[in-house]
């Protein structure tokens, strides 16, 4: 079994985005750009998920949200900020009701910066996703193996 | 003694790409009521007019909303030079009215395609997708964007597009309207996207109006509505017909965008014919003192724009009254009585986008 890798599965929500980020996460997912030929299949039930690609910022109202797609998700999980709003807040990062970016309610494995994010960077971003979260996979089953012996 | 029951439904749900909450009440399996709660994309935007300058308000206005992007951009650069009594060229019109039909076309397919996922025609979701692609292409030559691509200033356009380009464009979109042929005559014809679509969701011409519907979902209703005959840009020198269809239901929203996907490749045509040879943008000096409103009409329908500045270099007040907000309350009025299991569909047949209806 030591050959089999994980096909990760993978759950997009829209924080605050202004749409732009959003749908060049979609247009990944069709046949021009394709992430699924890197064995990701995008999902809508975060209790299917591994991987969480969050697009936008965070404000007082989806705060909530956020925070409970990732309790919801089961470990391990690798978290994706998409866009220059998810990383730090961007251009909205002065409105009264963004708080910043993703980073400010869950912990970020990898962001993906650009307004809007190019379909190129956000594939090379899923691609380090789910490097990472083989990584992460094999060191849980270490450490699982290692409680066991 | 049908059960009463309420339903949450969303922020975070499959067939939407954005969040939006509604709570339905329902009667066993009929909806007879829906109540929404917005709120999860609102950033407070239109207070940025107090920390951002009127010219990098400009880049603000474009991130609205992704989708039409270029057209709110282009909403608010019109209702500032309206205010500083700047006539910018002709040329800059014209090349306005060919991006704003692009970004038409573009968000047509988006939505044809999101349409057919949520009945499940995976296969026609990603033709459309497809063919949107290369509306994305045409941009990223013309201006380096894709979605986001910032072209408009206060005076004109940033880019111009030489005789060459516009007519090799030309020769795309004419390549272009025959698989669109294809593609969505399966839209019309098949059987099983007609039992999905046809006699759902009706909003009679009646309710459109009393309840202010816009856009497409107006003309759906047999409304003759479209804030391109009032001659904005270009729309002057065009030639065409507004689309309506009397049927008022759900299929009849899906043929009045298809209809005018051909439109749109036709307004460029007309526009790269007769695109005069000027200068793309005049310089602006000074700043805007007064108040001004624009409106133009956007993929979803009609989008108001209202700037009051006072002579500083920060305009006051900034306004956009987006056609998704006008849209929502003749949602409500679709929702009631529909079955539970249409309701996602509905939802899509207004087009909604909420990160411009929240801002
Ligand atoms: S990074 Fe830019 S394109 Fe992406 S959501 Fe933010 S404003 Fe929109």
């Amino acid at each position: 079994m030591k050959n089999i890798h994980k096909s990760p599965w993978l759950l997009h929500y829209d924080g605050s985005s202004c749409n732009g980020c959003d749908i060049e996460v979609l247009a990944c997912t069709t046949p021009v750009y394709d992430v699924e030929r890197f064995g990701v299949v995008n999902t809508g039930n975060p209790m299917h998920a591994d991987i969480f690609l969050i697009t936008g910022g965070i404000n007082s109202q989806n705060e909530d949200v956020v925070k409970q797609i990732y309790e919801q998700m089961p470990g391990p999980k690798v978290v994706v900020a998409v866009g220059t709003c998810a990383c730090t807040g961007g251009i909205f990062k002065e409105c009264y009701n963004i708080k910043g970016g993703v980073d400010t309610v869950i912990p970020v494995d990898i962001y993906v910066p650009g307004c809007a994010a190019r379909p190129e960077s956000i594939i090379d971003g899923v691609v380090k996703a789910v490097a990472l979260f083989q990584e992460k996979h094999d060191k849980k089953k270490r450490k699982e193996r290692a409680a066991k012996s | 003694m049908p059960k009463r029951s309420i339903v949450p439904f969303g922020p975070q749900h499959p067939v939407l790409p954005e969040p939006i909450h509604l709570d339905l009440v329902l009667e066993d399996e009929l909806v007879i009521e829906a109540i929404p709660s917005i709120g999860y994309v609102h950033r407070g935007l239109e207070s940025l007019v107090a920390k951002k300058d009127f010219n990098e308000m400009v880049y603000v206005t474009e991130r609205i909303c992704g989708i039409c992007s270029f057209m709110h951009g282009m909403g608010y650069c019109s209702a500032v030079e309206q205010i500083m009594n700047v006539q910018i060229p002709r040329r800059a019109e014209f090349l306005r009215t060919i991006w704003a039909e692009m970004s038409r076309i573009h968000s047509h397919l988006l939505w044809l395609g999101l349409l057919a996922d949520a009945f499940g025609f995976e296969a026609l979701f990603m033709q459309s997708w497809r063919l949107r692609e290369k509306i994305l292409d045409m941009f990223e030559i013309a201006t380096g964007g894709r979605v986001i691509f910032s072209v408009n200033k206060i005076g004109g356009v940033l880019k111009d597009m030489p005789a060459e380009m516009l007519s090799n464009f030309v020769a795309v979109l004419d390549g272009m309207e025959k698989e669109l042929r294809e593609t969505t005559q399966t839209f019309l014809d098949d059987y099983t996207v007609k039992s999905r679509l046809v006699g759902v969701g009706i909003l009679t011409e009646e309710d459109a109006i009393r309840r202010g519907a816009v856009g497409p979902m107006m003309r759906a209703s047999g409304i003759e509505v479209d804030m391109r005959k009032t001659g904005y840009a270009a729309y002057d020198e065009i030639d065409f017909q507004v689309i309506t269809s009397k049927e008022c239901d759900s299929f009849a929203r899906c043929k009045v965008r298809i209809a005018e996907l051909f439109q749109s490749i036709e307004i460029i045509r007309q526009a790269v014919s007769k695109i005069p040879d000027t200068e793309i943008s005049v310089p602006v000096k000074g700043f805007p003192n007064g108040e001004a409103y624009v409106r133009l009409e956007q993929p979803r329908g009609e989008a108001f724009y209202y700037v009051r500045a006072n002579g500083s270099k920060f305009v006051d007040r900034m306004r956009v009254r987006t056609p998704t907000f006008a849209n929502i309350p003749a949602l409500m009025q679709v929702l009631q009585g529909c079955q539970f299991g249409d309701v996602p569909l509905l939802i899509l047949t207004i087009d909604p986008c909420i990160s411009c209806t929240e801002r």
